[in-house]
């Protein structure tokens, strides 16, 4: 099979890969580039544990492939804490607010949700606007509720002054 | 799984698409949240992907006179917001809130939706019901199909291999009508298992025009030609919207057996979808 060279930026660095089109992006990001951060669950978009942010939107990277993805620019969990390992917000307030246990899904609800804080953090102050973002993935441990609570309150760290409806 | 191998293939232009489907084994890869799926489950072996994600204007979204032009690289997720102006933006912002999750939304388009004519996608319903045409192009230029004609049945359209779906003409809803959209799932989670889509135009405080879509209640998606009649030169009120909804399900519904769903459930569940979706037009407009 035909190898394609493609770049990938993820969380600021390029990585040059070749790989046949059939390759999601999930695949090369935990593959490729040694970034396992990324989980896969259902592979097929259903549970939302591979999200990732492709040019500052949340998508399925298990319905990518990383041909689509040449030039764009990726982030990812491990993007997200600074670079001296300060924990980003949202992971700082799934930590406080036991957002998690066993953490299969975390990485993606973390991206889920710093791609719509980033987009809009007004998200968190409409109930019904932050409840549907994040019946998006699945989550088998803790009920969501905590998860709601953590994204609330990490827009309120990031955006001192947004409403935090509903704590 | 993992898909099944292929190759792969960028277009820049609407030939380039075309060229490139010539040869009966390629598919189209638009925003994939169907396509790639089922290439994971490997129901499906393209022995080669055309990706349109590049083509210049294939975004379009447009007002045009009285018609709303859609490319085919419009996310569902355009319709969320103020985009679509007048009654048809008001309705399709009802409709997108159903389809799936955010990030589907973001990928996901109209044009992929109709192409693939899921059975209990709402977007084949819609664009029946509004009597929408759409456009084809293939090596012999462009035609068009009205939504009537290009619904065949579950995953199966009047595309005819070689071609790709280029546009979605929707009329614009006049000023003055009130939408409506009402669904049934099992679950939170689980596709449409019944939806009904309403338009309904008042003058002088009776009906002048009425549309109405059912989703998933036969074969293809059906435009409810009975309930329409149904509701003509009469107020909008509580006995119209019950006889409508009982000719939906007696005469225009055609269900199919669902696995948990007998036909009697289907048209009584018919009738209700369609009273709410009316009632919803005349409350909240």
């Amino acid at each position: 099979m035909t190898l394609v060279h493609l770049t990938l930026t993820v969380n600021g660095r390029a990585y040059d890969l070749d790989v046949e089109p059939r390759r999601t992006l999930a695949d090369a990001l935990r593959e490729d580039c040694g970034l396992t951060g990324t989980h896969l669950g259902c592979e097929h978009g259903v549970c939302g544990a591979c999200t990732v942010l492709v040019d500052g939107e949340a998508v399925r990277s298990c319905l990518m492939f990383a041909v689509q993805c040449d030039g764009a620019v990726i982030r990812t969990v491990e993007g997200l804490a600074g670079a001296d390992g300060t924990q980003h917000p949202l992971q700082a307030a799934f930590s406080a607010e036991h957002a998690l246990q066993c953490g299969f899904c975390t990485p993606g609800f973390l991206m889920l949700a710093a791609g719509a804080l980033e987009a809009d953090p007004g998200v968190v102050g409409d109930a019904e606007r932050l409840r549907e973002l994040l019946t998006s993935n699945l989550c088998r441990c803790t009920g969501y509720e905590a998860i709601r609570r953590a994204v609330v309150a990490a827009a309120g760290d990031q955006h001192p002054g947004q409403p935090e409806s509903g704590r | 799984m993992k898909p099944a191998p292929f190759s792969y293939v960028v277009a820049r232009s609407a030939d380039d698409v075309v060229a490139a489907l010539a040869d009966g084994r390629t598919d189209v890869l638009a925003g994939g949240q169907s396509l790639v799926l089922e290439m994971n489950y490997r129901a499906r072996r393209p022995a080669r992907l055309v990706d349109i994600n590049r083509v210049p204007g294939f975004d379009r979204l447009e007002p045009d006179g009285d018609v709303l032009r859609v490319g085919p690289l419009v996310r569902h997720r355009a319709f969320e917001g103020d985009t679509v102006p007048g009654p048809l933006g008001t309705l399709l912002r009802r409709v997108v809130h159903h389809i799936a999750h955010p990030p589907i939304r973001a990928r996901g388009t109209l044009l992929g939706s109709l192409a693939y004519a899921h059975p209990a996608a709402e977007w084949p319903a819609v664009v029946t019901a509004l009597g929408a045409d759409l456009e084809l192009t293939g090596r012999d230029g462009h035609r068009t199909v009205s939504a009537a004609d290009f619904f065949r049945g579950p995953f199966d359209t009047a595309r005819r291999a070689g071609e790709l779906l280029t546009e979605l003409r929707v009329p614009l809803l006049p000023p003055g009508t009130r939408v409506g959209f009402a669904e049934h799932r099992r679950t939170h989670a689980s596709f449409a298992q019944l939806a009904v889509i309403a338009a309904v135009t008042l003058t002088q405080g009776r009906v002048s025009a009425a549309r109405i879509g059912l989703v998933n209640a036969a074969d293809r998606p059906v435009r409810a030609h009975g309930a329409e009649a149904a509701l003509l030169n009469r107020p909008l009120d509580d006995p119209a919207i019950t006889e409508a909804g009982r000719v939906a399900a007696e005469q225009d519904a055609d269900p199919r057996p669902q696995p948990h769903a007998d036909l009697g459930y289907q048209r009584h569940a018919v009738a209700v979808l369609t009273r709410r979706a009316l009632a919803q037009a005349r409350d909240q407009g």
